[in-house]
């Protein structure tokens, strides 16, 4: 792992931006419908065949500790139309402090009811191993502004090979969409159960589609909001000591099939960190083993 | 009762053959609709502008799988075949869109609004020959 001096982090959130800047307006993709969520899964699969490259970020400012801008990138790919399977990398950046690589994660997403009801379950696997993390994709047990506090060096000491479930619930209704994730997760060491939620909503802007091509129009567009948290362990359940946070969030989905997501996160208690600035862009590139069959894609 | 067993081999060799076709056109998505949703009328059809945005949509979110001209692609289905275009209702195809074919590789297209799912079924329709 590559320890960069901390000067350098600009420049690698820059080329990471560049790299998925490039295909804003490329012509020839899919035009992915995303919501505006950063950390609450919907039941909406990935398209079987199409993998979806996503960069996601988060800065903040905990009290008595250094900023820092965190980072990862996804690919996400269709298995089956009940089946989405994602791996991570994830990496952070401290001011006064490091730059450095803090893992992997590679989780699954199983559709059990193969139709549309009025709330859709999806059960969901993850495997990470991880250490200094601080891209806050979620939130569970007693996580607050202290984990944010020691330096890289000690943190990345400190591996955290973690297994997580999550049950996610979720529902589409004339163009709103509202999800909730129930989340368990497991150090594999010898450490309790910790569990978290999030909860989203989100519609688009306009829901009927334009009968012309254009970039800015409403229905490009969908708005939302976030929540989520932790729920303590399995010892000291609740919302005692654990960190909370609420934020509007709004993405645009460019015609090349770009989508460009911004969310600024509140904490409400004094065990968050009082501000999250999040921003994420995402790439979904059709039918990608196509590419490699005869004939390349069509 | 043992009258009953008492099938002539030829039968036999024609129920065999018929049954997988049987089991076949049971699992087709056209017979798993509900009549509510079969009957369903499309609230877009007076709307002048709604088989352009569909075809927009379509070219979107569509075309990747079954072509431009919706004629189909690879294993990817046409959608100009006698069961899209005469056979199925709008409500049938708008049910397919929602629901979506999971086992079959046809996703779900619930995350669009359903007016955008009725503007799809007016370009669809519109593709009759």
């Amino acid at each position: 792992m590559s320890t960069l001096a901390p000067g350098r982090h600009s420049r690698w959130v820059f080329l990471f931006t560049l790299a998925f800047t490039v295909p804003l307006f490329h012509a020839t993709t899919v035009v992915a419908q995303e919501r505006p969520y950063f950390i609450t899964y919907t039941h909406e699969m990935e398209e079987p065949g199409n993998l979806e490259i996503e960069f996601k970020s988060v800065t903040g400012k905990p009290q008595a500790a250094n900023r820092f801008s965190a980072a990862n990138v996804e690919f996400e790919y269709g298995v089956t139309g009940w089946w989405t399977s994602e791996f991570y990398l994830d990496g952070q950046s401290t001011q006064h402090d490091s730059t450095i690589f803090t893992g992997y994660k590679f989780e699954n997403r199983f559709r059990p009811l193969m139709r549309e009801h009025w709330i859709n379950p999806v059960l969901y696997v993850e495997f990470e191993n991880t250490s200094a993390d601080k891209t806050l994709r979620e939130v569970v047990g007693h996580d607050g502004k202290d984990d944010f506090v020691d330096p890289n060096a000690d943190s990345r000491r400190d591996k955290e090979r973690e297994m997580e479930l999550k049950l996610i619930l979720s529902s589409n209704f004339k163009g709103w969409n509202v999800s909730e994730n129930i989340i368990a997760e497991k150090n594999l060491t010898n450490e309790p159960w910790e569990f978290g939620y999030a909860l989203a909503a989100s519609r688009p802007l306009r829901l009927t589609a334009s009968a012309h091509k254009c970039t800015f129009c409403a229905e490009k567009f969908s708005a939302g909001a976030e929540m989520y948290g932790g729920l303590g362990d399995r010892y000291s359940f609740g919302t005692r000591l654990t960190s909370q946070y609420f934020g509007p969030s709004l993405n645009w989905t460019s015609p090349g099939g770009t989508t460009i997501s911004f969310s600024p996160n509140f904490g409400l208690n004094d065990y968050s960190i009082p501000r999250l600035y999040r921003f994420g862009i995402s790439y979904e590139i059709p039918q990608i083993l196509s590419a490699f069959r005869k004939g390349g894609t069509r | 009762m043992r009258r009953i067993f008492r099938i002539s081999p030829i039968k036999l060799f024609v129920l065999s053959l018929a049954a997988p076709s049987l089991l076949w056109a049971s699992t087709l998505w056209i017979h798993k609709v509900p009549s509510r949703e079969h009957e369903r009328i499309n609230p877009m059809a007076d709307s002048a502008d709604a088989k352009a945005a569909g075809q927009l949509l379509f070219d979107d979110h569509c075309a990747k799988c079954h072509g431009e001209d919706a004629g189909g692609k690879g294993k990817r289905p046409s959608l100009l075949t006698e069961r899209i275009q005469n056979d199925a209702t709008v409500g049938d195809i708008h049910w397919l869109l929602v629901n979506g074919s999971l086992r079959k590789g046809m996703p779900s297209w619930s995350r669009l609004p359903d007016q955008q799912l009725w503007q799809i079924v007016s370009y669809v329709k519109s593709l009759k020959r």
